[in-house]
C-alpha cells in the first residue's frame, strides 16, 4: 500500500511528466480546452430553451420527457454512436475530438435545460402577475423577475453540466483524443498501475474543483434574501432532479 | 464505420442470443449494485436522520464520491480487484448512495410531527414506530430516489465495459462495435441499455403503488390526515 503510494507520488512529481505534448499540463489543457468549449455550446442551446419553455409553458411535458429519456443514454454509447456521422463529415478528426465533444455538448445540455426550465417555472407566480400587473412586457417579467429568481437553481443545473462534462471528456482517450483520461487508458492498457492512479487522481481531482468552484459561483450569484428563503425550504431542494 | 449500413437486421437476429444475454447480465449487475446501495443506505439513513449535523457530513462525503468520474473509479480498482465483479460492482454501489441516503433522510424527517406524537400516544415503541409508521411515509421519497439511482447505474454499467468485456453487460457491444466499425452493435448496445433503463423505472413505479395503497385513496381523505 504504502509503496503504492510513494510510487503515484513519483509518478505525478518527475519532471518528465510535467512536459511535452503527452505531460500532465499539456494533457489538462486539452481536457479544460475541450470540457469549456461543450458547456460554452450547451450554454447557448440550453439556457434561452430553456428560459423559454420555462416562460411560456409551451412543450414543457415533451421537454422534460426527452430529458428523462436522455438521462438513461449512456454517455459512452452517444460518443461511440456519433462515429459514423462525425466520420462522413470530416474523415480527419471525425474518430477523436468531433464525436467526444458531441457526447459533451448533448449530455451538458440536458440538466442545464431541465434546470432553467424548473428554476423558471417555481418563480411564484404571484410576483409575475404582480410585475405585469406593474406594466412589465414579457420580455421584462423574464428577465427582471424571473430570471433573477431562477439563478440559483440555473447555475446548479450549469454546475451538474459542468462536472459532467469534465468526466465525460476523460472517455475522449478512448477514441485517442488526448485529455487526462490519456494517462489512464493507457496505463489500463501497458499495465503501469502508476500512470493509471495518476490519471485518477488528476481526473477525480479536476472533477471535485470543478464542483466545488462552480459551487462557490452558485453562491456567490444567489442574492442574499434568496440564500435565507433557500434555508427554510431545505427538504424540499433536496429531493432529485 | 463508412460504407456500412447503420443497422444491419440480419445481424441482429442472428445475435438474439447473445443480446438477451447481455442484457440480462447488465440487469443484474445494475440491480445487485442497486440492492446492495439500498440496504447500505437505509442503515446509514437510519442513523443520521435525526442527527442533521451527522447527516449533513455523510451527504457531503457521499457527494464527493458522486463527482468521481465513473471511468476513474472503475479504472482505480483495476489494481486491486484486477477484473472481477467487483471492480464494476463497488463504484457502482457507490454512485447510488448520494441519492438514496439524502432521499432516504429527507423522506424519514419529512414525516409530520404530529404523525410521530400519535404513534407515541398510542404507545409505539420507537422501533415499531420507525418500521410501521416512519418507513412506509417514507416510501415515495425512497423509490423516487431508487428510479433515479437505477437509471443512472444502468447506464454507467456501459462504461464498465471501457474496462472490462467480462462485466460490461450490453456496453460489450458498444466495444465490439467501436473496435470493428460495426455501427449496428453500437445502436444495439445502447438501444437496449435505454430499454433496460426504462422498463426498470416503469417497474419502480409500478411497485411504489403496490406498497403505498393509501396514496390512491381520494385526496381530500389524505389531507385530512395530514393537516
Amino acid at each position: 500500500m504504502m509503496e503504492g503510494l510513494i510510487d503515484i507520488a513519483s509518478w505525478l512529481l518527475h519532471p518528465a511528466h510535467w512536459s511535452g505534448p503527452d505531460g500532465i499540463p499539456a494533457r489538462a489543457w486539452e481536457h479544460l480546452a475541450l470540457s469549456s468549449v461543450a458547456l460554452l455550446l450547451a450554454l447557448l442551446v440550453a439556457v434561452p430553451l430553456g428560459l423559454l419553455i420555462g416562460h411560456t409553458r409551451r412543450g414543457d411535458l415533451l421537454a422534460i420527457n426527452l430529458a428523462n429519456l436522455a438521462r438513461a443514454v449512456p454517455s459512452y454509447a452517444v460518443m461511440v454512436m456519433a462515429l459514423p456521422l462525425t466520420l462522413s463529415l470530416d474523415p480527419r478528426n471525425g474518430l477523436t475530438i468531433y464525436p467526444i465533444a458531441i457526447a459533451m455538448v448533448l449530455l451538458a445540455i440536458v440538466p442545464i435545460l431541465v434546470n432553467a426550465y424548473t428554476g423558471v417555472r417555481d418563480v411564484d407566480r404571484e410576483l409575475v402577475e404582480a410585475a405585469r400587473a406593474m406594466g412589465c412586457t414579457e420580455s421584462q417579467v423574464l428577465r427582471q423577475v424571473e430570471l433573477p429568481l431562477a439563478i440559483p437553481v440555473i447555475v446548479g443545473g450549469i454546475r451538474t453540466a459542468a462536472v459532467q462534462v469534465v468526466a465525460t471528456a476523460a472517455l475522449g482517450a478512448i477514441l485517442g483524443y488526448g485529455g487526462l483520461g490519456r494517462h489512464l487508458i493507457d496505463g489500463i492498457a501497458r499495465r503501469e498501475y502508476d500512470r493509471l492512479w495518476a490519471g485518477v487522481i488528476l481526473i477525480a481531482g479536476l472533477a471535485i474543483l470543478t464542483e466545488v468552484l462552480f459551487a462557490d459561483v452558485q453562491r456567490r450569484l444567489t442574492s442574499p434574501g434568496l440564500r435565507i428563503a433557500r434555508t427554510g425550504a431545505a427538504a424540499e431542494a433536496s429531493e432529485p432532479r | 464505420m463508412r460504407d456500412k449500413p447503420l443497422l444491419d437486421w440480419a445481424w441482429v437476429f442472428d445475435h438474439l442470443d447473445d443480446i438477451g444475454g447481455r442484457s440480462l447480465q447488465h440487469l443484474q449487475l445494475a440491480l445487485l449494485a442497486v440492492a446492495a446501495g439500498l440496504a447500505i443506505s437505509m442503515a446509514v439513513g437510519i442513523i443520521v436522520a435525526r442527527r442533521p449535523r451527522v447527516a449533513a457530513v455523510v451527504i457531503g462525503v457521499s457527494g464527493i464520491l458522486y463527482t468521481i468520474p465513473s471511468i476513474a473509479a472503475f479504472a482505480a480498482l483495476v489494481p486491486i480487484t484486477g477484473l472481477s465483479t467487483l471492480t464494476a460492482l463497488i463504484p457502482l454501489t457507490a454512485y447510488t448512495q448520494l441519492i438514496l441516503i439524502r432521499n432516504i433522510v429527507a423522506g424519514l424527517t419529512g414525516v409530520a410531527p404530529e404523525v410521530l406524537e400519535t404513534a407515541d400516544a398510542m404507545g409505539y415503541t420507537p422501533r415499531a414506530r420507525l418500521l410501521r409508521i416512519e418507513l412506509p411515509l417514507a416510501i415515495p421519497l425512497i423509490v423516487a430516489g431508487l428510479r433515479v439511482a437505477s437509471v443512472s447505474t444502468i447506464g454507467l454499467v456501459t462504461v464498465a465495459a471501457i474496462i472490462g468485456d467480462n462485466f460490461g453487460g450490453l456496453g460489450v457491444f458498444i466495444n465490439d462495435g467501436l473496435r470493428n466499425f460495426f455501427p449496428t452493435a453500437v445502436y444495439v448496445g445502447a438501444v437496449m441499455s435505454v430499454l433496460l433503463a426504462v422498463l426498470v423505472d416503469v417497474a419502480f413505479v409500478l411497485l411504489e403503488r403496490v406498497a403505498t395503497p393509501w396514496s390512491r385513496l381520494p385526496a381530500t381523505v389524505v389531507e385530512t390526515g395530514g393537516a
